[in-house]
């Protein structure tokens, strides 16, 4: 996988993507590609799809038809422990943020090595979850339950989770939706330090423009289950197209 | 002509619980064993539900035995108070009460925590960690209610047969081996073990309703409250048709 790695540097490559529920069809021919180190930001209106497309990326839905590479594999044609495998080096971010409210922050971060990685030592494991507490600035809340924390704060932790496991690729399902302007910006900038840190590829979607700006080195606008228009931050912003220009406004 | 929409609706939940079940007999016996989930589930589910279900057992013993006591003092049958008291508790009584409170409990819980996993991505998150949402959650908690529910009915029967015995010694004095002695040599083997087999199929029935209710749950705090609510009615007519299953058997095998 490392040489096929060597000779593309496409970690993400999806092509003629559709996914349908009932008559309406979410995803139509799809195309998209990610190169290793950028951050793609998916435009796209509330229900247009793009929750459904990072979530075919990650295999929580399967798609009626199309192709989607991520690391040199075929994901549709993977079986479930090569499914587990390769999920390893892909972080997901959910929207609700997804913690575990039966368990502490710490039993949190240790599920997904528990889970992943069956022989890794209890030591490993503490100082694991040391380093991404201080990356996100909670090294304190190690003890405490999600309910015991702020909105901000639960985000934090899931993108700790999240970068536990030192993935590849992360997707973000709208990380600042919910949040206040001020802890929406702090999220932001700790997107942008986590991809400076671990050199990380994403695909983000996301409706808040300043995250947007701030975070996308490419855009690409989902449209009628469509790849409508891609482009930098600047382009799009330049575009006289109705359709794009409405997110700019 | 159409069929109505609440047939259509039922068919349709019949099939996918049919299914779900079915998924249960091929995940429960493949590799990678969630031994430590399936311990912390039976510790919850069976542990955590003893006072609940010790203090309705000895109640339900107390009560039957004050409401017998007048009607067989009229026959000049008093003698037979433990006889009929075991016989009521052991064979039927203890069994379906104490599994209806069990379905309350449990059933409940258990539809209401998986509903708000799912309608919190809890369950995407589960999967996405690698681990196999189905497996950790539902295989664990079915295989606890199934474990634990016979070993609390055991415990709620000795208990209700101990509250007969104080109801009995309220209007007269009755030696506890007299009592004791008199409970038991009117039960057999045939008596015990279809009533201990039939508690299975309920700890089963149970678990699998409450998992499949909250594992499909709707998105909302509405649909949680509906998992959680449909868990406990649709198991408790469940425990009751099984009941009806489980007495017809025993009746064509010559139990009864």
């Amino acid at each position: 996988m490392t040489e096929t790695l060597l000779h593309n540097d496409k970690v993400i490559s999806i092509h003629n993507l559709c996914k349908s529920f009932g008559d309406n069809k979410v995803l139509d021919g799809f195309n998209l590609e990610l190169n290793r180190g950028e951050t793609l930001v998916v435009l796209g209106r509330s229900g247009s799809g793009k929750s459904v497309l990072i979530k075919c990326i990650i295999g929580l839905m399967e798609p009626d038809a199309g192709e989607i590479n991520v690391l040199g594999q075929n994901m549709l044609s993977l079986d479930h422990e090569q499914l587990d495998r390769l999920r390893v080096q892909i972080g997901f971010l959910f929207q609700s943020n997804a913690l575990y409210d039966s368990m502490t922050v710490r039993e949190n971060l240790e599920f997904p090595m528990r889970r992943h990685w069956y022989k890794i030592s209890q030591e490993e494991t503490n100082s694991r979850i040391k380093e991404v507490l201080e990356n996100v600035g909670l090294p304190h809340t190690a003890d405490m339950v999600p309910a015991e924390l702020s909105g901000g704060m639960q985000k934090r932790i899931a993108l700790a989770r999240t970068l536990i496991l030192n993935p590849d690729i992360i997707l973000y399902d709208e990380p600042t939706t919910g949040l206040d302007p001020i802890t929406g910006r702090e999220i932001t900038n700790l997107m942008g330090e986590i991809q400076d840190k671990y050199k990380t590829s994403a695909i983000v979607i996301s409706h808040d423009m300043r995250c947007v700006k701030a975070t996308a080195d490419k855009i690409i606008v989902l449209l009628n289950g469509k790849c409508y228009a891609q482009g930098t931050f600047d382009e799009l912003k330049s575009s006289n197209d109705k359709n794009i220009k409405q997110f700019f406004e | 002509m159409e069929i109505p929409k609440s047939i259509k609706l039922f068919l349709t939940q019949t099939g996918e619980l049919a299914k779900f079940t079915g998924r249960f007999f091929s995940e429960a016996f493949h590799p990678h064993y969630e031994f430590r989930e399936f311990i912390r589930q039976c510790y919850i589910i069976g542990y955590k539900s003893l006072p609940l279900l010790g203090i309705t057992g000895f109640i339900m013993g107390l009560v039957l035995t004050m409401q017998l006591r007048p009607t067989l003092v009229d026959y000049g049958a008093e003698s037979m108070l433990p006889s009929m008291i075991s016989l009521s508790v052991v064979r039927e009584i203890g069994p379906v009460i104490t599994a209806l409170i069990f379905a309350g409990k449990i059933g409940s819980s258990i539809g209401a925590e998986l509903g708000s996993m799912r309608v919190t991505e809890q369950i995407d998150a589960m999967e996405v960690s690698g681990t196999n949402p189905y497996r950790y959650l539902v295989v664990t908690r079915v295989a606890a209610t199934t474990v634990m529910l016979p070993l609390l009915i055991i415990l709620s029967d000795a208990v209700g047969l101990y509250g007969g015995y104080l109801g009995v010694n309220i209007h007269a004095i009755t030696s506890y081996k007299l009592y004791m002695t008199q409970a038991f040599n009117v039960l057999d083997f045939y008596d015990v073990l279809p009533a201990i087999i039939k508690t299975f199929f309920f700890g089963f029935a149970i678990g699998i309703i409450g998992c499949y209710k909250g594992y499909y749950s709707k998105k909302g705090t509405e649909g949680v409250g509906l998992s959680a609510n449909s868990a406990v009615v649709i198991s408790s007519l469940v425990i009751f048709i099984l009941d009806l299953i489980a007495v017809q058997i025993t009746g064509i095998l010559g139990y009864n």
